[in-house]
């Protein structure tokens, strides 16, 4: 985009988008403003308890549409402040009223209405002005071509130029080059000034962003405590029925066969033999609950070995490619392992693929993985699927996931986690 | 035949002395860490080790490492590798060499001593004992894999056989046939993996490579 014609289709590109953006802010922002004030001062009337939610969402779709064009068009990011709701408010109208007063204590609608204000003025202006600064100069390229002739009678202003003769008119397209030019050099730039007023605004304060932190580490600390728990019930659970089970039948069978070896030495062998069987189901049984709970090649070799021993084991072939510069904290090894495992499994399982690529390497104090397959597709993080259970167990260390699965495939799952590799 | 012996846990450690002098093994050295189980290996050339994946002091891989490194200073000796759990990715590095002589097995194994003493044994004598886990891990992968796919459901028999370590004529006598048809589904097995005719035995231990390398 450096040569001057790419510079020229980048600034109308800009100076078409500014136009958009204007009309979304004198229209959509306006309308939203009287809207929400209305609403709000409908409040004590009751009215207003009821269309007041309705209102403040659709600002903030409003908003979050800025924060997408921000980042698509100009790559300003704008953060979502917004407290998310709780998870159990009511039905109808007691319901519609919690949701009112969550809304009115989120300080992030204050600031949605404030920026209202702010978009409707110096964003409009922000914005008209980089579409006007390419479309002006057309008027003056008008006139010189003959439109001049119009008004001999009384003087026509282009810009600071008044047109009433061929000269002037030449004056005005003159002009008109100049503020063409001002317009390449600047159309992109306001576009950016737009949204970076609407960052300014929209963006979530210090306080909030630590109170959105706060939020969001309790509920990863509720759900990890959750997590642990029922992994233990499970454990304790697998341990009761099972290995714990089979040791004392097996102490059982040596007892009788202590009683019965010279009675009856060949219903002792026999029982001996039973022994002997359940010692290698306790076996098993254990082998399997350790594996469950703390795989043994992730302690022995790390999580890039583990992953290549869990490739091996997957159905479908599987290529590793680790690049790691060390060892991870034993829990952020243990969350990439079984979130690896888990996906390794529902590919295997769900997508129809007959390739996988998983590629581990860290980069930034980031541990990033993904795990690709070439099958059908249509993965998605929801209820139910084990996409969330992967998406929890990897909140707890702040890690994210993202999921890209359309119909048809291929299905592409990264995770970053932030951890020091040492 | 002379033993080294590692292992970290008394108990086990003193019930395999037991069993191995039991079976008339003479018990030249049983350690419990892995710079022991290094030095024992240099100096007492014992005529196979077995050998316990994690010991200490790492407690992690360490007794497999040793084992490795021992190989390579001196290859071709036999070590038989036991563990707690089997992984084919061990099992891979284990029979890297190619050099046979190599045992991976699971700790259970030593319930059915005559079976455990037949493992050492063929070990000791330059064979190799594939834990029967790690062949049906293989077994159960991809089944449409080039060219393992190309075996019959009888070749993939004896090559499971035969991987953990089995002669023919035992390869026979467990699938109820003669050691002829044994020979002849060997060769076919061979054909098929691309590896040539020779007289060489470790063609058995290549086969196996080969089968693990599907990995």
């Amino acid at each position: 985009m450096d040569t001057p014609h790419g510079r020229t289709r980048a600034a109308l590109l800009a100076a078409g988008r500014g136009l958009v953006l204007s009309f979304s802010s004198i229209v959509g922002s306006v309308t939203l403003f009287v809207l929400a004030v209305t609403s709000i001062a409908f409040i004590p009337l009751g009215i207003g308890l009821v269309t007041t939610p309705y209102v403040l969402s659709a600002v903030r779709t409003h908003a979050n549409q800025r924060r997408l064009l921000a980042i698509t068009w100009s790559n300003v990011r704008i953060p979502v402040p917004y407290r998310p709701f709780p998870k159990d408010v009511r039905g109808g109208f007691t319901g519609q009223v919690e949701r009112t007063g969550v809304l009115l204590k989120d300080p992030a609608t204050w600031r949605d209405l404030q920026w209202l204000l702010v978009d409707m003025t110096a964003g409009y202006v922000v914005s008209i002005l980089a579409a006007a600064l390419m479309v002006y100069p057309v008027e003056g390229f008008v006139l010189a071509a003959g439109l001049w002739r119009v008004f001999t009678d009384d003087r026509y202003w282009y810009g600071f130029v008044p047109v009433d003769s061929q000269a002037t008119g030449l004056a005005a397209a003159a002009l008109g080059v100049a503020v063409f030019a001002t317009g390449v050099l600047l159309s992109e730039r306001l576009l950016r000034a737009h949204f970076v007023i609407a960052r300014s605004v929209l963006a979530p304060t210090h306080e909030q962003e630590l109170a959105l932190r706060i939020d969001r580490l309790t509920e990863t600390r509720h759900e990890a405590v959750d997590t642990a728990a029922s992994e233990l019930r499970r454990i304790e659970r697998d341990l009761h029925d099972g290995a714990q089970a089979r040791l004392v039948a097996m102490g059982m069978n040596l007892g009788t066969v202590e009683a019965l070896i010279e009675k009856d030495p060949a219903q002792a062998k026999k029982l001996l033999a039973m022994a002997r069987e359940s010692s290698a189901e306790a076996l098993t049984e254990l082998r399997d609950l350790v594996r469950g709970i703390h795989p043994p090649v992730l302690a022995e070799r790390g999580l890039g070995d583990a992953v290549k021993a869990l490739a091996l084991r997957t159905p479908v072939g599987t290529e590793v490619d680790v690049e790691l510069s060390g060892r991870a904290e034993a829990p952020v090894e243990s969350a990439a392992y079984f979130a690896v495992s888990e996906l390794l499994t529902n590919a295997a399982k769900h997508s129809g693929a007959d390739r996988i690529w998983v590629d581990l390497h860290d980069a930034e104090g980031m541990l990033r993985i993904s795990v690709t397959d070439n099958g059908k597709g249509g993965a998605a993080i929801g209820s139910g699927s084990g996409l969330s259970g992967v998406e929890r167990r990897l909140g707890t260390f702040d890690g994210i996931m993202a999921v890209s699965s359309p119909a048809g495939g291929p299905t592409m799952v990264t995770m970053e986690i932030p951890c020091e590799l040492s | 035949m002379r033993v080294v012996l590692a292992e970290d846990l008394f108990l086990l450690r003193d019930g395999l002395v037991r069993m191995l002098e039991a079976y008339d093994f003479e018990i030249a050295a049983a350690v419990e860490t892995g710079p022991e189980l290094t030095r024992a290996l240099a100096e007492l050339k014992p005529d196979v080790a077995v050998v316990d994946v994690r010991l200490p002091p790492s407690h992690t891989d360490e007794g497999l490492q040793c084992a490795l490194a021992a190989r390579r200073a001196r290859p071709g000796l036999p070590v038989l590798v036991l563990s707690q759990h089997v992984e084919q990715l061990y099992a891979r590095e284990l029979l890297a060499d190619g050099n046979g002589a190599i045992g991976y097995l699971l700790k259970d194994r030593v319930f059915d001593a005559d079976q455990f003493i037949d493992a050492v044994r063929r070990v000791a004598a330059g064979g190799t004992a594939m834990d029967p886990q790690v062949i049906s891990q293989l077994l159960s992968r991809r089944s449409q894999d080039k060219p393992m796919g190309g075996l019959t459901p009888r070749e993939r028999e004896v090559m499971e056989q035969m991987a953990q370590g089995r002669s023919n004529a035992a390869i026979a006598s467990h699938m109820v046939i003669t050691e002829r048809a044994v020979a002849k589904h060997t060769s076919n097995i061979f054909g098929k993996l691309g590896l040539p005719p020779s007289d060489d035995d470790n063609r058995r231990v290549l086969a196996v490579l080969a089968y693990l390398d599907r990995g």
